[in-house]
């Protein structure tokens, strides 16, 4: 019995009326916990009731706290026929669980119903006792970090980099079940949302154990999904990167006592607690390279564990591996290890060597009910054969990792398209001896490695490419090879030279696709895939060459399956990197040279093509210094387009096709425009518009260019549907309405953020789903924030001096150069503070402005203010703690969608109240941010004609405590969580 | 292609001011584009029709959610559902309970009841303003009637207090609350002239010395069943009122009342000759209002009255606004100096908000 969990029912407001005679309610709430359940007394005529309760006692294994959520329901007691339901509140009370995280959940919960939305809030404290329990055998892994976070989190230092863990967990579907043809939609959604609810905490559970078997703390990276196989089940999937986090001391680190004790933190020998104080109180890595200090603590532990294990298939037959792996100390461990995967896409500095390019894998499969929910082999398999297939690609490009790791599925019916996407990448195998940061460091810096360009630097062997690709000097150091262009799915490294600024691209794709049943539909899609990838990876290559850059960073691949249509949309950040050449312009040839009037309007459109790269080259301020031939010692090369792009799909069968994307063995990058097809890709290339002027945007986290943001953020989410006309759809229309749809998008942001220009959309997401026949929808969450115009013209203008001074000086001080930008720009820290941050100005939006203003007629609220991001970091703020990863699934129901204002009124009210439950919950942690938060799903579906709807969502992220740079300077020891938790209380006072 | 669903949901709810005005305005979304268009917004920004309608028609949205929030104010600000930061939950509920000018003149003392209601039909076409907003603007009236109607304490307080309104709007609130509970005639033709801020300053004035609440000043027991403290009239006082019939039913004290004035002012007044010779009507009609206030139906006429009775007998003689002042100052003040006039301090309740009120009302 190794935990005790303690529920106080504090009190409740706001609650609706569910006696219509007397306009009040008689409320009581049940808490439950597993199979124990517990009531408060009934509160008579109240829609404000005080309970008060006792604390309700769970004595509990701690395999049921990770597992279960605590279920709070709130009912209105009638004497004459049953109670009714007001509504509920899950609670996943695993934050409590690891030591440095939060030690009570205390604050105003909304009462959420399926049916009808929020109704009320419920104030609640949650707190667990754990007691120490040597069990080796246990199958808790509670301890284990969780971060939503693709990199180092901002407070940690990574000891070590374990790898990658995987697990998936199936069951039946509640909605599908016998059962439901006579249940309400209310219990057949509270069902769901409770078995969703406990398949995640089971699989985070058996991720954490097998982090602990790897000798982890933490899981970093964690991208948990559902996949909602209809009639054949459910399944949760989730993956992420093992790692040992050590936690940097910082002042306030020290402050909140840590009641409950976590013997796996005492167990490892690898971790250190943060009470050692030996860290120099710098937040980041960087700063605490120096020393000795740090070499005496890791000499223990360090050398025999470095990258130790793969992350094994969930049969976990594979446990095995990990011992062997423990003596393996350079890049052959990573080789032998069964899947050298990381979903990191930002890295300490020194970890990435080279980057390869692009390697994704897409299998086609039919969907049979999982027979056995215990032993869910088939999807198990199925995955393994994507990964064996990306190491295999990985290993084409002379890499032995794969980095910026990603896996999702599209689902229709019957046929489900699982795809697999990473970076093919050369880790350092320095980085591997010593299994430090800082030691790798300082080890590059004496040698002198390059930085700056050293990623862009082939990792594959020159005389045996893997595909055919022009290579040239670096245009950086000039000692090592670079291809002519390079995509990856990761975030732009800190240290990388960059020219000018980024920018969002965006290649958009539908297909028409005949309605087929089970394999033949299966078959046709897969034919379809090649095609797709092809195309996309074309439109994606003309708009760089169009913006005038030379590489694609975040680049992500959606493929979309609907009934009758395939949809793909891949978005990334392109971006001019210095070390890369200068890309060529593109040519447009005709395939009739005798007609005249074709000729000219060949040229004409020859014209505004170069028009557009020029403009886009100011635009995005793309001035790369002028280098003479001799220079470099080696021709200028033809323009040319080559692929980074490695991919395959194969289909149930074990056929493999490759796909060679680079366009045989032509010179210069031609268009050939023979048809009508081709007339319409040209003018889609010249349809898309810049955003307005002060408008930026990318999908990665840094905006190369940028870097003095303001606090001023916003986060939002914007969804669009569209219904297709359905006469007669033929490919070329299905592009324009689906291009325009994305565009109109776009354009709608832009308007409705313009009031905080100069601003930058940063981190763009864009999903695509198909929910019907002739409905698209596009769902996009981002975040804008605003940044300094002055300032930012500035440093564009030393960083141009800077590459312009570079040109002219030898290859000596070349070297050099890197290393200041480097320290310039910190890069475990790419967004230094704005200086301007402690004069906040009042714009009239914006959560910044919040704290510092008092506005008399209103200075009582109680809601403490609780920003979103989908970022790792927060512009102008450091973050002190984190509290642990929400992770919420919601599902909401209408009958009555006309009078709930449509499907928009609908949505739109869910979605405000999606956001309002994550916000309650983490400032109940006693936090007031959510960072890494993401809208894994949004899945619609509407039937008007029924005036029904019902709307699936999950979100998650990282709570944590972030203090502003600018208060921290004066009160540096304030304990953050102070911000929240006495607003919090108060309320009861002020309603 | 037709968009089925187009919504935008910030963190921080997004307010566009200039969208919340056409939507407090009444106006229709294809209004609003229209509106929005003509202000040159699409120039300015680069935008299209298309993004305008899908922004305002978001906006709307938005404000429709929060209409139920802004009608209990302090709902908003408890509520977990909109991330609005205080200074535009402020702005919102200020510019909710807003009205125009033109409207509260047409309601004003008016029964807040359904019947009123349906003569927002008319009163839309004649003041221009939409019907939606007209009712917005009545229910908010109608709203802070209901709620602050019960309530014990400074009406002013307990408007602020539960509607989180600015002073200013609490106490133009204040205004009209009274004004429909006392039902004071405002809409008569001769009355046209006056402005909202007139009344409103009036009803500060009554409020303050002439109802229950105004005896409460002093120290008084806080269990007693006195309701309505702000709201009602003190009866009591309005019975008193008849004891200064005598001042003009009196004909020694009414010659005396004149000579006492006539004495003070003369070379003073601009138009002392026609004070003189209008002093007995001017005060007959002043006491005569005190006098009749018993009756409800009086109440009612007061300012009606007190034009027919004052302003206008002055206006028509032309008098200066300071000479009125000096007159009434001087009117007031005499009393004192009657050895057989009791009733100094009842004149001194009555006169003194009266003299306040008289000033304010006499303008063109």
């Amino acid at each position: 019995m190794p935990g005790k969990l303690k529920v106080k029912i504090v009190a409740g407001r706001h609650l609706p009326v569910m006696d219509r005679a007397s306009d009040l309610t008689d409320a009581f709430v049940e808490v439950k916990f597993g199979n124990t359940t517990f009531k408060t007394d009934v509160y008579l005529k109240s829609l404000n009731p005080q309970w008060n309760s006792e604390w309700f006692k769970f004595e509990v294994d701690d395999e049921d706290l990770q597992d279960e959520p605590l279920q709070i329901t709130v009912l209105d007691h009638d004497t004459y026929s049953a109670n009714d339901a007001i509504g509920k509140v899950y609670i996943d009370i695993d934050p409590l669980l690891y030591s440095e995280a939060a030690t009570v959940i205390s604050g105003w919960f909304p009462i959420y119903d399926t049916i009808h939305g929020i109704r009320g809030e419920i104030n609640v404290v949650v707190k667990v006792d754990l007691f120490n329990d040597l069990n080796r055998f246990r199958q808790s892994s509670c301890g284990v970090k969780f971060f939503c976070t693709t990199s180092i989190p901002k407070c940690y230092r990574a000891v070590i980099i374990h790898g990658f863990v995987e697990e998936l967990v199936v069951n039946e579907d509640p909605e599908y079940q016998w059962i439901d043809r006579i249940r309400t939609p209310r219990a057949s959604n509270e069902a769901r949302q409770r078995l969703i609810s406990l398949m995640s905490g089971e699989l985070q559970r058996k991720i954490g154990l097998k982090v602990l078997e790897m000798r982890g703390n933490a899981v970093v990276g964690y991208l948990q999904c559902f996949d909602l196989e209809g009639e054949s089940g459910l399944v949760v999937r989730a993956i992420g990167t093992a790692c040992t986090l050590d936690k940097l001391s910082s002042p306030a680190a020290f402050l909140p006592a840590c009641n409950s004790p976590s013997k796996d933190m005492k167990e490892s020998p690898l971790v250190h607690p943060p009470s050692h104080g030996c860290r120099s109180t710098h937040n980041s890595p960087i700063h605490t390279a120096t020393g000795s200090r740090l070499t005496q603590n890791f000499s223990v532990s360090v050398p025999t564990l470095i990258y130790t294990g793969m992350g094994s298939g969930s049969a976990g037959k594979e446990g095995g591996p990990f011992k062997a792996l423990l003596r393996q100390q350079t890049q052959s461990a990573l080789e032998q290890r069964e899947f050298p995967f990381f979903t990191l896409t930002a890295f300490p500095p020194g970890f990435l060597v080279h980057v390869g390019g692009v390697v994704s894998a897409r299998s086609v499969k039919l969907l049979d009910r999982i027979h056995n929910p215990d032993e869910p082999e088939t999807r198990d398999a199925w995955w393994a054969e994507i990964r064996q297939e990306i190491k295999s690609h990985a290993k084409a490009l002379g890499c032995h990792a794969v980095v910026g790791y990603s896996e999702s599925t599209s689902i229709c019916e019957e046929v489900c398209i699982l795809s697999a996407s990473g970076t093919a990448a050369v880790l350092n195998p320095r980085f591997l001896q010593d299994g430090t940061v800082e030691g790798c460091l300082e080890q590059r810096l004496e040698e002198n490695l390059p930085i700056g360009c050293g990623f862009c630097h082939i990792p594959y062997d020159e005389l045996n490419m893997p595909f055919p690709a022009h290579l040239t000097y670096c245009y950086n150091c000039r000692k090592q090879k670079v291809p002519d262009v390079l995509f990856t799915t990761i975030d732009l490294p800190t240290d990388a030279a960059v020219i000018g600024k980024g920018c969002l691209i965006q290649a958009r794709l539908c297909r028409l696709k005949k309605k087929a049943q089970a394999e033949a539909n299966a078959t046709a899609i897969s034919n379809l895939l090649p095609f797709m990838e092809y195309e996309v990876h074309t439109q994606l290559m003309n708009k760089l060459k169009l913006k005038g850059m030379n590489a694609l960073f975040g680049l992500r691949i959606q493929i979309t399956v609907g009934e009758n249509m395939l949809m793909g949309l891949a978005s990334a950040t392109g971006v001019y990197l210095a070390a890369l050449p200068t890309p060529g312009g593109i040519q447009i040839a005709g395939k009739t040279p005798n007609d005249g009037s074709y000729e000219q309007h060949i040229s004409h459109m020859q014209k505004k093509i170069n028009d557009t790269i020029a403009k886009n080259k100011e635009l995005y301020e793309i001035n790369p210094p002028e280098i003479s031939e001799e220079i470099i010692g080696s021709p200028i090369p033809e323009p040319r387009q080559r692929s980074r792009l490695l991919r395959s799909q194969s289909e149930s069968s074990d056929e493999v096709t490759e796909l060679d994307l680079s366009h045989g063995k032509k010179d210069a990058f031609v268009l050939e425009i023979d048809d009508t097809d081709a007339m319409e890709d040209v003018h889609s290339l010249l349809t898309d518009v810049p955003p307005p002027s002060g408008f930026y945007s990318c999908n990665t986290e840094i905006m190369p260019g940028i870097n003095n943001w303001t606090s001023e953020i916003q986060m939002f989410t914007s969804v669009r549907v569209i219904r297709l006309s359905s006469l007669n759809l033929t490919n070329q229309a299905l592009n324009k309405n689906f291009n325009d749809l994305c565009e109109n998008l776009l354009k709608s942001l832009y308007f409705k953020l313009r009031s905080m220009i100069p601003c930058c959309l940063c981190h763009v997401n864009f999903t695509v789903s198909l929910p019907e026949d002739e409905l698209i929808q596009v769902t996009v969450t981002a975040v804008a924030i605003t940044f300094d115009k002055n300032q930012a013209l500035q440093t564009t203008k030393t960083h141009v001096e800077k590459s312009l001074q570079r040109a002219s000086t030898d290859n000596e001080e070349l070297l050099q150069f890197p290393l200041e930008l480097c320290s310039d720009s910190l890069p475990s820290h790419p967004f230094p503070p704005a200086k301007a941050v402690t004069v906040e100005k009042a714009s009239p939006m914006g959560e910044g402005n919040f704290r510092n203003r008092s506005a008399p007629p209103c200075a009582n609220s109680t809601v403490g203010v609780v920003k979103m991001t989908p970022l790792s970091f927060i512009p102008g703020a450091k973050i002190t703690k984190y509290l642990g990863i929400i992770n919420m699934f919601f599902i909401r129901e209408t009958t009555s969608l006309r009078e709930e204002g449509g499907v928009s009124g609908f949505l739109h009210a869910f979605i405000a109240e999606v956001f309002a439950m994550v916000r309650a919950h983490v400032a109940a942690l006693g936090g007031n941010a959510v960072v890494s938060y993401i809208m894994k799903q949004c899945v619609f579906m509407e039937n008007p004609n029924k005036n029904q709807a019902q709307c699936l969502i999950n979100v998650s992220g990282d709570a944590v405590v972030f203090v502003r740079e600018s208060d921290l300077e004066v009160v540096p020891t304030q304990q953050p969580t102070a911000n929240c938790q006495p607003l919090c209380t108060e309320g009861e006072v002020t309603t | 292609m037709t968009s089925e669903l187009d919504i935008f949901v910030g963190n921080t709810t997004l307010i566009d001011e200039d969208v919340y005005r056409l939507w407090l305005d009444g106006y229709s979304v294809s209004d609003a584009v229209a509106l929005r268009v003509r202000s040159g917004i699409l120039e300015q920004t680069g935008a299209t029709a298309a993004v305008l309608q899908s922004d305002t028609m978001d906006h709307y949205r938005t404000f429709h959610m929060l209409e139920r929030l802004l009608h209990a104010p302090p709902k908003l600000l408890h509520q977990l559902i909109f991330q609005i930061p205080p200074s535009r939950q402020a702005l919102l509920i200020e510019r909710y309970y807003a009205f125009d000018e033109a409207f509260v003149r047409e309601v004003l003392g008016k029964k807040l009841s359904k019947g009123t209601k349906k003569d927002l039909d008319d009163i839309s076409p004649k003041t221009g303003i939409t019907l939606k907003s007209c009712r917005r603007q009545f229910d908010n009236f109608k709203r802070v009637f209901k709620v602050v109607e019960e309530m014990r304490g400074s009406l002013v307080d307990n408007i602020q207090q539960h509607f989180l309104l600015s002073d200013r709007l609490a106490r133009d609130y204040a205004a009209i609350v009274f004004f429909a509970n006392n039902r004071f005639e405002t809409g008569k033709k001769k009355l046209q002239y006056l402005s909202f801020g007139d009344f409103a300053f009036c009803a500060e004035l009554m409020i303050q010395n002439w109802t229950l609440g105004a005896v409460g000043e002093a120290p008084t027991d806080p269990d007693s069943q006195m309701d309505d403290m702000d709201m009602d009239l003190d009866k009591e006082f309005l019975q008193d009122l008849k004891e200064l019939k005598v001042l003009v039913a009196d004909k020694d004290l009414l010659d005396l009342h004149k000579s006492l004035v006539c004495t003070a002012l003369r070379g003073k007044l601009g138009v002392f000759s026609e004070m003189e010779a209008n002093f007995k009507n001017l005060s007959r009609g002043l006491v005569n209002v005190a006098a009749k206030l018993t009756h409800n139906k009086d109440v009612r006429d007061l300012f009606v009255d007190l034009v027919e009775k004052f302003v206008e007998p002055c206006r028509s003689d032309h008098w200066p606004l300071n000479d009125v002042r000096l007159f009434l100052n001087q009117y007031s003040a005499s009393v004192h100096s009657l050895d057989g006039f009791r009733h100094q301090a009842l004149w001194d309740r009555y006169m003194g908000t009266l003299r306040g009120c008289l000033l304010r009302l006499y303008h063109d």
